[in-house]
């Protein structure tokens, strides 16, 4: 049952993991190993999702509408892939930075339920469900966010639970309104059931909780407090994680309600997801541009990149859907791997505040040059993957004559470049404010390896993806085609076209 | 490239890495041979293109032509680029950097390779943006110096601001043609000009091109880019990158010129530049920056030969683009020889050099002869063209002639400043321990020097294989025009004369225009650098303003602003769906009047206490009061387990209590009094969700799944327990995940009350 893999694996492996807490090495390898099977089933179930299209499977044989199905189109098991080859990355720089306490907590059954819940939500196709995932992740991360017991991330923990449980009420909330109004929790049978609705209001009011209860997961402004508050307290490897999937869970929910079941194209609805989507470009990057410190820059900085993907999503033709979906590959692949960056300059220069370090273009030019690559991507600067889901998202403004749009999109563009360059200009290019102190830090060689390959990899990956564009472009025209003509999609679940 | 790993060694490490260093430019001269065979085909007319898919998709190729203007640039491009790397691993032979350098200068190479092949305009953006970064690092090479930090980001982002309209230019020009490639777009010029986003399109395509190139008012980022090494400024700030705005203007003149707009913005930018850079340029005492200055007042003139248009003009750039290439990289790489020997740039500073360094005052002397265009020299031929073109040209020729004229007249005191003054004279102290560079030092400027004489006096070799194919390649048709040293006594001629005349003139006057000049300054005339450090330093402020304003720190804040912005969607829904009947309610029962009379006043006390304990007890009455509606309903089962949660909640949450501090001592910004603005809020949301939820139920209810779960639990999945059944079977994978909610839930727990802090706590506020 390959849809089912994912989840079972992840889960399987988060219960080795605590089974065998109390022995380093092995639980160690379990975590590797699980990483790698769910690495491999994510791409057996990529090739059976290209080869055939969308595939469902009725969970316990109840058949829709009654039981809980799993679906995968293009779009949902892009998502699982790239989720697995951030969880193998992950996997490999945390033994080169967790603690043994951590992870004789539980630092890797976390994870791998974390990533549970990611694959259960991204597979899903009933909106409970959803839900259910949603709390699997939830808690998950409060756990990886509190794990270490420091007061700054206990702090953040708790900004980040608050308002994130109140996004999940709202998100609670409308599902009862709709299976009040439509009696199903299908999304298959939603995609009809919600346009016949005959109250407005009862579509328009569940519209904007659903969009509520994503934008605080996905950190849409205004709504975003708790990614700041929280990104750059745990573990450099656990903001890595975070960045590559908690916000893209929200914006994979909010592309599959307002593809699949909502209509982006009631026009007020339309202006509203356009004009959240400018502010959160833009105040995403000046929060950025205010910080000085590497992950309160990284982390400041996501909040823009989601507003590029929701531009992506209101402007709504096949070719912005394209930029939306690239957007979220790039910003995965790209801002985890910073983050990682990020960590490994700290580690050489001994703190993360930028008035601190310094140094690094002398000491250690390769670190500069995996630096370089990804933040160059990250401003959408060729021939990097960043610029072609810049490109993509900016072209299909222009074309679909929303030109403010497009000019802010590449204004923004402009500011990531400024904040990427106080990363650079103080931690590479400035001397080390303490050269002696600096000097002393040191990573062994087993540590280094450890913390460099995933990078090695993340970047070969941004490079690789800028470089032969044409394939993913065509994967992600054809994920973005399953998303606008929905048939395949309910085909699959159903069987038939209601 | 293992070179990336060996940068921080001594660069002086034996005679086999020594062979090495000269590695690079023997790739670039190779590349200059393999563009030289070219020469034939292009000079006879013709273009050569390739082409590869890239990304089929979206209509972009790895298409590559080479045409007159391509070819020359990559001439330039490939041989000054392997002299100046000959030069660059001589002058910074005992450098640690010296790998670091000769890499980012080849990475630079290719670039600009790429934007002067490219056909592809997407593919030409690449390349140009990564000019831009590569000019970044090279600028910002004494990385230690904030100043050359400073400057370093100044040049990227002026011209990635400039790089980002380009693209956003380029985009328009594609959706509008349907092609990205430049040799096809001259088809659908009569399109682009008389479409409505003609205008736009210029804008967005020359702002991209004067921040490049340096036009007023953008121009003060190149001479602040002269903190870069000499080398560097010599290659790509003078002879190359700085000229790809102009490369693309000339590019897309078949496509975008040939109209009042063009004429006038290139005519008038161009000249102006022109004009100020060369008064700015008199005023420099550091003679590298006055090349700087020149080099800006060389791509005014570049930009505004290409506004006027006609044969002449496109002849007078073609041929200006080569000769001042060659002059003023020779000057660049002498005054990097001045610099290293004599220890000094400063004009005063320098004098009497000739007798101790006549090899390097011959290149000065070829090189400065050439850009004051004396004949018989390349650059006398370039400024007759000049001339030919603004006497003749089509609109105000009496303007243009004025900037050519000026311009030019000041450039030959500006050459004779560079060329002659160091050398003649008293010796000054700095040319006491001054000598000879090594050859590897000199023989670059010496060759580039001498190739602006041999152009010179080859006239009709340099017109059919340079000028005129580069000519009709910026025309996009065979342009007509005489390139010769002597034609005949004319107006262009007496206007050379006259400029000689008048740079001498002014070169005897310098250094009173030099002490006018420098009160002018002081005053703050045409300051455009300005504007970049005040939107640069207001951006820093509103940045910090806003995040200060929105990331306050505070979960209460956090809080109510994240229920407000739900409150105001779900209104907006409300009003925009069109609901306003008020449903029919049955008459309820007293009972249930008095629940919601129950409900009502333990939220109005959850508001208005100070009291933790009260307002607790408060929530508790509210959970317990829908509790009694769910029994007054039937739905026994959920009574239960409301009421069960409710009882664990108020007991953990009391337990909890003993050991929180006081709210209003421990919160300084603890709000005295009701707090309403919250309880507000609370009743807008509450009566929003209220609002959603009468929609719903005027809905008829799709009674299906309740149905078939009544129907199926039993024969189907053997259950008589209905709820049950949906939790074990029917819907399993819910309760699956919620178990597995609870299980981490308590794993996460359990490390936070025994995991301690291994970790050092970092300072610093919480935001």
């Amino acid at each position: 049952m390959l849809l089912t893999a994912p989840i079972i694996i992840s889960f399987l492996t988060a219960i080795a993991c605590f089974l065998a807490r109390h022995d380093r090495v092995a639980q160690r390898w379990l975590s590797l190993l699980g990483s790698i099977a769910l690495l491999i089933a994510s791409f057996l179930l990529a090739a059976e999702v290209i080869r055939h299209g969308p595939i469902a499977a009725a969970m316990g044989g109840w058949l829709p509408p009654f039981g809980i199905v799993l679906v995968a189109d293009l779009f949902a098991v892009s998502m699982v892939v790239i989720s697995a080859i951030i969880a193998v990355t992950t996997t490999i720089y945390s033994f080169g930075e967790v603690t043994d306490g951590e992870e004789r907590f539980g630092f890797h059954t976390l994870l791998h339920s974390l990533l549970a819940g990611g694959c259960g939500a991204f597979l899903t196709g009933d909106i409970f469900n959803l839900y259910v995932w949603f709390e699997v992740m939830l808690i998950a991360s409060f756990g990886l966010l509190i794990l270490g017991g420091r007061k700054e991330q206990i702090d953040g923990a708790v900004k980040y639970v608050v308002l994130n449980l109140i996004s999940t009420i709202a998100f609670l909330t409308g599902i009862g309104l709709i299976y009040g109004a439509t009696g199903t929790l299908n999304m298959a049978e939603l995609r009809d059931a919600i346009p016949a609705i005959e109250n407005d209001t009862v579509v328009l009011t569940t519209a904007v909780i659903f969009l509520f209860g994503f934008g605080v997961k996905a950190a849409l402004f205004p709504v975003f407090f708790w990614l700041p508050a929280s990104y750059h307290t745990p573990a450099v490897v656990v903001s890595s994680l975070f960045t590559a999937l908690m916000t893209k869970v929200g914006v994979y929910a909010l592309i599959r309600f307002f593809t699949l079941m909502y209509d982006t194209q009631m026009p007020q609805m339309q202006t509203m997801l356009l004009i959240i989507a400018a502010f959160t470009m833009v105040v995403g990057v000046l929060g950025a541009a205010a910080q000085n410190s590497i992950r309160r820059i990284l982390a400041f900085h996501s909040v823009s990149q989601i507003g590029y993907i929701l531009l992506g999503l209101a402007i709504f033709t096949p070719l912005a859907l394209v930029g939306a979906i690239f957007f979220i590959i790039h910003h995965i692949v790209v801002k985890a791997n910073l983050f990682l960056v990020g960590g490994v300059m700290t580690r050489l220069t001994g703190s993360e505040d930028l008035a601190k370090i310094g140094g690094l273009w002398r000491r250690t030019p390769w670190l500069a040059v995996l630096f370089l690559l990804p933040a160059l991507s990250l401003a959408g600067l060729p021939p990097f993957f960043g610029f072609w889901a810049k490109l993509v998202v900016i072209q299909a403004s222009f074309e679909a004559d929303a030109y403010l749009y497009g000019f802010i999109a590449l204004f923004v563009g402009l500011l990531t470049m400024y904040s990427m360059s106080k990363i650079w200009m103080e931690g590479f290019w400035k001397a080390h404010p303490n050269p002696s102190g600096a000097a002393a830090l040191s990573l062994s060689r087993n540590e280094l390896a450890l913390l460099v390959a995933p990078i090695v990899l993340l970047t070969v990956a941004t490079t690789a993806l800028g470089l032969f564009a044409s394939p993913f472009f065509d994967i992600a025209v054809q994920a973005a085609a399953q998303l606008t003509e929905t048939d395949a999609y309910v085909r699959a679940v159903l069987g038939t076209l209601p | 490239m293992t070179a990336v790993a060996s940068t921080e060694r001594p660069a002086a490490s034996g005679a086999a890495e020594r062979v090495w260093r000269l590695f690079p430019a023997l790739l670039s001269a190779s590349a200059f041979l393999w563009f030289l065979t070219f020469l034939p085909v292009i000079g006879a007319g013709e273009v050569v293109r390739v082409a590869w898919p890239w990304v089929p998709g979206m209509g972009i190729e790895l298409s590559f032509l080479i045409d007159g203007l391509a070819l020359v640039f990559a001439l330039l491009i490939t041989g000054i680029g392997a002299l100046v790397l000959l030069y660059t691993a001589s002058y910074f032979a005992t450098h640690p950097g010296l790998w670091r350098l000769l890499i980012l200068l080849g990475l630079f190479e290719l670039s600009m390779l790429g934007v002067v092949l490219a056909d592809n305009l997407i593919l030409m953006f690449v390349f140009w943006e990564l000019t831009t970064v590569t000019s970044f690092l090279l600028v910002g090479f004494d990385h230690e110096k904030a100043d050359a930090r400073a400057k370093a980001l100044q040049a990227l982002l002026v011209t990635l601001a400039g790089g980002l309209a380009l693209l956003a230019g380029i985009l328009l020009l594609g959706i509008l043609t349907g092609t990205f490639e430049a040799s096809a777009l001259s088809a659908h010029s009569e399109l682009i000009q008389d479409s409505g986003f003609y205008v736009v399109i210029v804008v967005l395509v020359l702002l991209g091109c004067f921040t490049k190139s340096a036009q007023f008012p953008f121009h003060f980022w190149l001479p602040n880019a002269m903190a870069a090494p000499t080398p560097v400024s010599a290659y790509l700030h003078s002879a190359t990158m700085v000229k790809a705005g102009v490369y693309l203007m000339a590019r897309l003149n078949p496509s975008l010129g040939g109209t009042d707009l063009w004429f006038w913005t290139l005519v008038l930018f161009g000249g102006v530049t022109a004009v100020l850079a060369s008064v700015w340029a008199l005023r420099q005492t550091d003679l590298k920056l006055a090349l700087a200055y020149t080099t800006v007042m060389a791509l005014g003139a570049l930009t505004m030969m290409i506004g006027i248009g006609h044969d002449y003009a496109l002849a007078a750039a073609s041929a200006f683009l080569v000769v001042h290439a060659l002059y003023k990289a020779a000057l660049f790489l002498t005054i990097g020889i001045l610099d290293k020997k004599a220890g000094t740039r400063e004009v005063d500073q320098l004098g009497g050099l000739g007798r101790k360094m006549w090899a390097t005052w011959l290149v000065a002397a070829l090189a400065g002869l050439s850009m004051a265009g004396l004949p018989p020299f390349f650059g006398f031929i370039s400024k007759e063209l000049l001339y030919e073109a603004v006497v003749t040209a089509p609109a105000v020729p009496i303007l243009v002639v004025v900037f050519a004229f000026s311009a030019s007249a000041m450039m030959v005191a500006v050459a004779a400043a560079v060329a002659v003054k160091p050398f003649v004279g008293a010796p000054t102290k700095a040319a006491e321990k001054a000598g000879e560079p090594p050859f590897g030092m000199w023989i670059g400027p010496a060759i580039l020097a001498g190739l602006g004489l041999v152009l010179g006096v080859l006239p009709a070799f340099t017109g059919s294989f340079f000028v005129l194919p580069t000519a009709l390649s910026i025309a996009g048709q065979p342009v007509e025009a005489k390139v010769a040293l002597w034609h005949g006594i004319n107006l262009p001629l007496i206007l050379s004369i006259l400029t000689i005349a008048t740079g001498v003139v002014i070169y005897l006057k310098l250094s009173a225009i030099r002490g006018a000049l420098a009160g002018a300054e002081a005053r703050g005339i045409w300051d455009a650098e300005r504007g970049y450090d005040w939107s640069l330093a207001n951006l820093k402020r509103f940045a910090a303003w806003q995040t200060d304003a929105i990331q306050t720190g505070r979960v209460t804040d956090y809080i109510f602003w994240t229920t407000a912005s739900l409150g105001a969607l779900l209104w907006w829904a409300i009003v925009a769906g069109g609901f306003i009947g008020v449903p029919a309610l049955q008459a309820l029962p007293l009972i249930e009047w008095a629940i919601l009379g129950l409900i009502a006043f333990a939220s109005i006390a959850v508001a208005v206490t100070h009291s933790r304990l009260i307002a607790i007890v408060g929530l508790g009455v509210v959970g317990i009061a829908i509790a009694g509606i769910f029994v007054l309903y039937g739905a026994i089962d959920v009574a239960m387990t409301q009421l069960l949660v409710e009882t664990l909640f108020v007991v953990i949450v009391v337990v909890a209590l003993l050991k929180l501090p006081r709210l209003r001592t421990a919160f300084a910004h603890w709000q005295k009094g009701p707090r309403w603005g919250h309880a507000t809020l609370s009743a807008v949301v509450g009566a929003g969700v209220t609002v959603a939820l009468l929609a719903v139920l005027e809905t008829d209810l799709d009674r299906r799944i309740t149905t078939f779960f009544e129907q199926e639990s039993a024969p189907s999945a053997f259950g008589r327990n209905v709820v049950n059944v949906i939790l074990v079977d029917f819907r399993a994978l819910d309760t699956f995940g919620e178990l597995a909610v609870v299980v981490i839930a308590a794993l996460g727990a359990y490390a936070l009350l025994r995991l301690k802090a291994e970790r050092p706590e970092p300072k610093g506020d919480a935001r």
